[in-house]
């Protein structure tokens, strides 16, 4: 193979590793967001998820974690949606509080845990699968297709959203809530029901997307390591349109932009290091600013 | 009418706090037939039948639906047992197609691969619903035949329609009422809730008469007429508020008009009632006035939303005057506010119109709608406005409210300010305006003066031209 | 109950009570002496004068002032989350513009120092106002983002243009004595206190006193009503207050440079401009109240210093306090205002009637 064949083998692989954990904290909250529930929470539960892959693992291998990870990351947006949803409070400045909540409880639960300062925790990461056949197909084989499992099961994700959101009549009922309780409500939807689901699978996503960010990427927990992932993954809700594809394609487009960095070091370019560190976000701004205006946000969003 | 009867409400009655909005009424709808609820705004029609669809508990009565007493605990109930209600407010969905609205409505079952069904419904009811459109896309008529097609797609025998005709213009008001009889013809049954005479003698079969939360009247509509109608609703209560006082007024065209409404100049001291279809355009023309464009000196707007265009309901009632009168030189002392001398003014303001409120410190909240009303129009007049102009400026307001509330605009026109009161109800329009002027497609034409709501309503449909 | 919940002070007092309870759960579910903790929680913010002068009080300055900020904002419905990215913003620029006022007058290096770091403050803010109404980018999401970009800016300060002069640590070099502020005596308490305390009272007078004020108020209350019944330009009014808050955060980092750190280095802050939600809010938004909010929350952040050193719990613990303390306040502003939605509903039925 080529030296920029192997790069671009790289680099693909780099930006769909990159973009897994986006994809699935953005597929969930693409969800609650369609139920008219915007949950800032999401960051504080991928990074309860992140913990709890990661106590998971070490106490009982890898998808001991990533059970440990989703039951994390329903339990915050359960305490979420149990005040904005049962109680109707504000659901920024609870979703802020909740991921306030998640930072504190991770960083004494880890340091209680595995001790301050130290190395920490090394996990072994989950391993790629390959799939036979595909992993064959030149430059793009190796790069998608010899991916971790949680890869995979983000990709599985987007047309079971799809077809959940559009064809079937829970996806409806769900749809409806967003854009106006009321008239959901009238149709005999059980909106808080409804909206209480969604956010809690959205939970879950988020927790499976921390899991994947230790398990899949890093191999150990660090304090605060999401670093505002969950904040990019609601900007790429609004720039996937609230449409699962679009919101795949956002995320591999953020994976590719992050994963420019490997691309660049493989070329022997050298860049401030804190320019790819500020390229998610830029990034985010720059596509929130395109978005915005042209798709339309569920009508009964954040109320 | 030897059938049993398909709902049967039978001594009804509901209280919220100390108002009795329905004493023992009762009300009995047979198969195949159009039964009018008729009464005055606040007469507890609206409670009747929201009792009857389980959206609202009665204190005490029975319900009987296909002959068997009942106890409904939500609308859901109320469906399964075959009662369809077409609400004012419509429930439809705008973001959704046509299909998908149904297929909420339907519920669960509805699913069939790839595409939803439309429950069934076919025919005269679906024409111009393409079930792929967006409801947004949809006129409020059509708008309107969905929510009845929402209602029969789950198996509605019995049709609860909420003053339907309200946001309708006169010629669409018939279509809807021929539907309605075409349904009954076919073996369901409707009630017809309306405050609207003539609609009662078109279309029903039978009519109830509620008023003060009582029957007043029970009887087939054959030998009625809208006098004895008008009897029955009103009776000896309009006796009880002062006529309003006859307004001398000058000749217009002495003075150069004080604005225009597109061409038709509007002068001081006039009434002039708005009347149009709703999207027509007329809510732009009205907010450019409202904005000040093309007046000399300054106008006044009373908007249709109380409370979130209105009033900011957190905020005090003092708040509220200042929040529209933020330049008055009373309180505005520089950059400070003399919040004394606003809530002194307030105080005066209160008692001169009669608001019922706690005092000029309690929140905006904690009025009834038609006090927060007459706060609305009080901060309006205190401007000495050259021009008011008013949306809908009665909607939701009981009928002492609406009677004062037109009170104080008659009398704003008498002491010199041009008025201008748009509303969606057509009556309230012919009733308070001495001319009156329609909005069609964007266009403003005058109609004739004495026009009946015929005329005013083939004029609103650009079916006739008006004059200019 | 829900009259009770109208006021502030048994609100405030029913949220810390939780908060501290929760605290207190969780340190014994997690193996900890809650007592000893929570004792030595106390010794790190008032056990001594010291602990009060230069943890406490030092700690206080900037979560009034960022409070100060966040309250602006949200009184007119615009949410800031950004302090924490503002309080950077202008730390770097107060640093940079400190460690070159070698030997200029001290008034004149101080008022550098914090002009600077309060138009880094206001650029800062600028990019989420500028978005909110060039592209209606809502601003909680933008004002987040831009946390770590200031972060990722410390960070690239701190290892190129603004290093110290040997090129070893991740850290500026110290600002120049003349923009230092005076120091109370024995104590590390700097006359920041006095400048956030001046501000505090300041916006009270603002809010309460100026249409200016009132303003904010009713466009944070009813955006709508205030556009169409008070004619008053919503979209400026909100760019302003975010504008102002910015302000405020961007001069909170300006005072830390000055007063506390000296120099610029990267996690300067720990957290402030998210603990400054918890104040502003805990406060109702009210200046005055911000200072006994920010004040008690520095104590919090100190106490939690002397209970890591005292009592081995990692201080992050308090976090959840204090996420605890917002989520009981919102709970009880819902059901207060709940308690004035029945009785207006029950007006709102007697006319439907």
């Amino acid at each position: 193979m080529s030296d920029g064949g192997a790069i671009l083998t790289g680099f693909l692989a780099a930006a769909v590793r990159i973009s897994t954990p986006l994809l699935l904290a953005a597929t969930g909250e693409m969800i609650n967001e369609r139920a008219g529930v915007i949950n800032l929470g999401v960051e504080g539960a991928m990074l309860a998820g992140a913990l709890a892959s990661a106590i998971g693992a070490a106490a009982g291998g890898p998808w001991l974690g990533v059970v440990a990870a989703v039951l994390a990351g329903v339990a915050m947006a359960g305490l979420f949606s149990a005040a904005a949803i049962g109680a109707r409070t504000d659901q920024i400045i609870t979703g802020t509080a909740v991921t306030l909540l998640a930072v504190g409880l991770t960083g004494a639960i880890y340091r209680r845990a595995f001790g301050s300062g130290g190395p920490g925790l090394s996990l072994p990461t989950m391993g790629a699968v390959p799939i036979p056949g595909l992993r064959a197909i030149p430059v793009i084989g190796p790069a998608l297709f010899e991916q971790p499992a949680l890869t995979y099961v983000g990709w599985v994700l987007v047309p079971i959203a799809w077809w959940f959101l559009f064809r079937s009549w829970w996806g409806l009922a769900l749809r409806a809530t967003g854009e106006s309780a009321e008239a959901a409500r009238a149709s005999g939807v059980p909106v808080r029901r409804v909206q209480t689901l969604a956010t809690l699978g959205g939970g879950a996503l988020a927790g499976l997307a921390g899991a994947t960010l230790v398990l899949a990427q890093v191999g150990t927990f660090a304090e605060k390591m999401t670093a505002g992932r969950g904040f990019i993954a609601i900007a790429i809700v609004v720039l996937g349109r609230w449409h699962p594809v679009g919101v795949l394609l956002a995320a591999l487009f953020f994976g590719g932009a992050n994963a420019l960095q490997y691309a660049f070091q493989a070329m022997g370019l050298s860049v401030p290091y804190q320019l790819f560190l500020v390229m998610p976000y830029a990034l985010a701004l720059l596509a929130l600013a395109g978005a915005v205006g042209r798709a339309r946000a569920p009508a009964g969003l954040g109320r | 009418m030897s059938e049993a009867p398909v709902l049967e409400l039978s001594g009804i009655s509901k209280s919220f706090g100390s108002v009795h909005a329905l004493r023992g009424a009762d009300f009995t709808l047979h198969p195949g037939e159009v039964h009018a609820l008729l009464g005055e705004n606040g007469a507890g029609k609206s409670t009747l039948m929201h009792i009857a669809y389980g959206m609202i508990r009665p204190d005490s009565g029975e319900i009987r639906i296909g002959g068997r007493r009942v106890v409904l605990r939500s609308p859901r109930e109320a469906m399964a047992l075959g009662l369809g209600m077409v609400h004012q407010h419509f429930t439809s969905i705008e973001a959704l197609t046509v299909r998908e609205n149904i297929a909420l409505a339907v519920g669960k079952g509805s699913e069939t691969p790839g595409r939803w069904a439309t429950g069934g419904v076919t025919g005269r009811l679906m024409e111009g619903l393409e079930p792929g459109a967006r409801v947004e896309r949809l006129s409020v008529a059509l708008r309107q035949r969905l929510e009845i097609v929402k209602a029969l797609a789950i198996g509605a025998r019995i049709l609860l329609l909420d003053e339907p005709s309200a946001v309708l213009a006169p010629s669409e008001v018939e279509e809807l009422l021929a539907l309605v009889r075409e349904f009954v013809a076919a073996g369901g049954s409707a009630a017809l809730i309306t405050h609207k005479l003539p609609e009662v003698l078109i279309a029903a079969d039978r009519v109830t008469v509620l008023r003060q939360g009582g029957v007043t009247l029970s009887a087939p509509v054959a030998g009625q007429t809208e006098k004895s109608l008008a009897e029955a609703m009103i009776g000896a209560a309009r006796r009880n508020f002062p006529a309003p006082p006859v307004v001398p007024r000058g000749a217009p065209g002495t003075a150069p008009p004080v604005t225009r409404l597109s061409e038709v100049p509007i002068y001081a001291g006039e009434l002039i009632g708005v009347a149009a279809v709703e999207g027509n355009g007329q809510r732009e023309l009205l907010g450019a006035i409202a904005a000040g464009q093309g007046v000399s000196g300054s106008v006044s707007f009373v908007p249709e939303d109380r409370t979130t265009e209105g009033l900011v309901p957190a905020l005090s009632i003092t708040e509220n005057m200042v929040l529209g009168l933020s330049e008055d030189p009373r309180w505005a002392r520089g950059v400070r506010l003399d919040w004394n001398a606003a809530r002194a003014r307030t105080g005066e303001l209160l008692a001169s119109f009669g608001i019922r409120a706690a005092g000029p410190d309690a929140p905006a909240a904690t009025l009834s709608g038609g006090n927060q009303q007459k706060v609305v129009l009080a901060r309006a007049l205190e401007r000495r406005p050259v021009v008011l102009v008013a949306e809908n400026p009665t909607r939701g307001l009981d009928i002492q409210a609406t009677l004062e509330v037109h009170q104080r605009l008659r009398a704003a026109a008498a002491e010199g300010v041009a008025v201008i009161v748009y509303s969606t109800d057509l009556d309230e329009v012919l009733e308070l305006g001495r001319r009156v002027v329609v909005v069609h497609a964007g266009r403003v034409s005058e109609a004739p003066r004495g026009a009946d709501r015929r005329v005013v309503g083939e004029m609103m449909l650009g079916v006739r031209r008006g004059q200019r | 109950m829900s009259k009770l919940l109208g006021r502030p002070l048994v609100v405030g007092a029913l949220a810390l009570a939780a908060g501290f309870l929760v605290l207190a759960l969780g340190l014994g579910l997690a193996g900890y002496d809650p007592a000893l903790s929570l004792g030595a929680l106390w010794r790190g913010a008032f056990g001594s004068w010291y602990a009060l002068s230069s943890a406490t009080l030092v700690r206080a300055v900037p979560l009034i002032v960022l409070g100060l900020g966040v309250a602006l904002a949200f009184r007119a419905g615009a949410l800031n989350i950004g302090a924490e990215g503002q309080f950077y913003a202008g730390a770097i620029a107060a640093t940079w513009v400190g460690v070159h006022a070698v030997g200029w007058p001290a008034p004149v290096a101080v008022g550098a120092v914090w002009v600077a770091a309060t138009v880094a403050g206001v650029v800062w803010i600028g990019v989420p106002v500028l978005l909110k109404l060039r592209f209606g980018v809502l601003e909680v999401i933008s004002t987040l983002l831009l946390n770590f970009v200031a972060e990722a800016a410390v960070s690239y300060a701190v290892t190129g243009p603004l290093q110290e002069a040997r090129r070893v640590y991740p850290e500026s070099d110290p600002i120049a004595e003349a923009a230092r502020l005076p120091l109370l005596h024995d104590s590390r308490l700097h006359a920041g206190l006095g400048v956030a305390l001046l501000l505090a009272v300041a916006l009270w007078l603002l809010f309460t006193r100026t249409a200016w004020g009132f303003r904010l108020r009713a466009v944070g209350l009813g955006p709508r009503a205030a556009e169409v019944s008070g004619r008053i330009p919503v979209k400026r009014v909100i760019a302003g207050a975010l504008l102002w808050s910015g302000a405020f955060a961007g001069l909170g980092g300006g005072i830390e440079i000055s007063g506390v750190t000296y120099r610029l280095f990267q996690n300067l802050s720990p957290g402030y401009g998210f603990t400054a939600i918890a104040v502003a809010l805990l406060a109702r938004l009210n200046p005055l109240g911000v200072i006994a909010t920010g004040l008690l929350f520095g104590a919090l952040e100190a106490g939690a210093q002397g209970m890591q050193r005292e009592a081995g719990v990692p201080a992050v613990a308090v976090s959840v306090a204090e996420a605890v303390i917002i989520l009981v306040i919102l709970l009880a502003e819902v059901l207060a205002r709940r308690a004035t939605e029945r009785s207006v509903a029950g007006l709102a039925a007697e006319e439907a009637a």
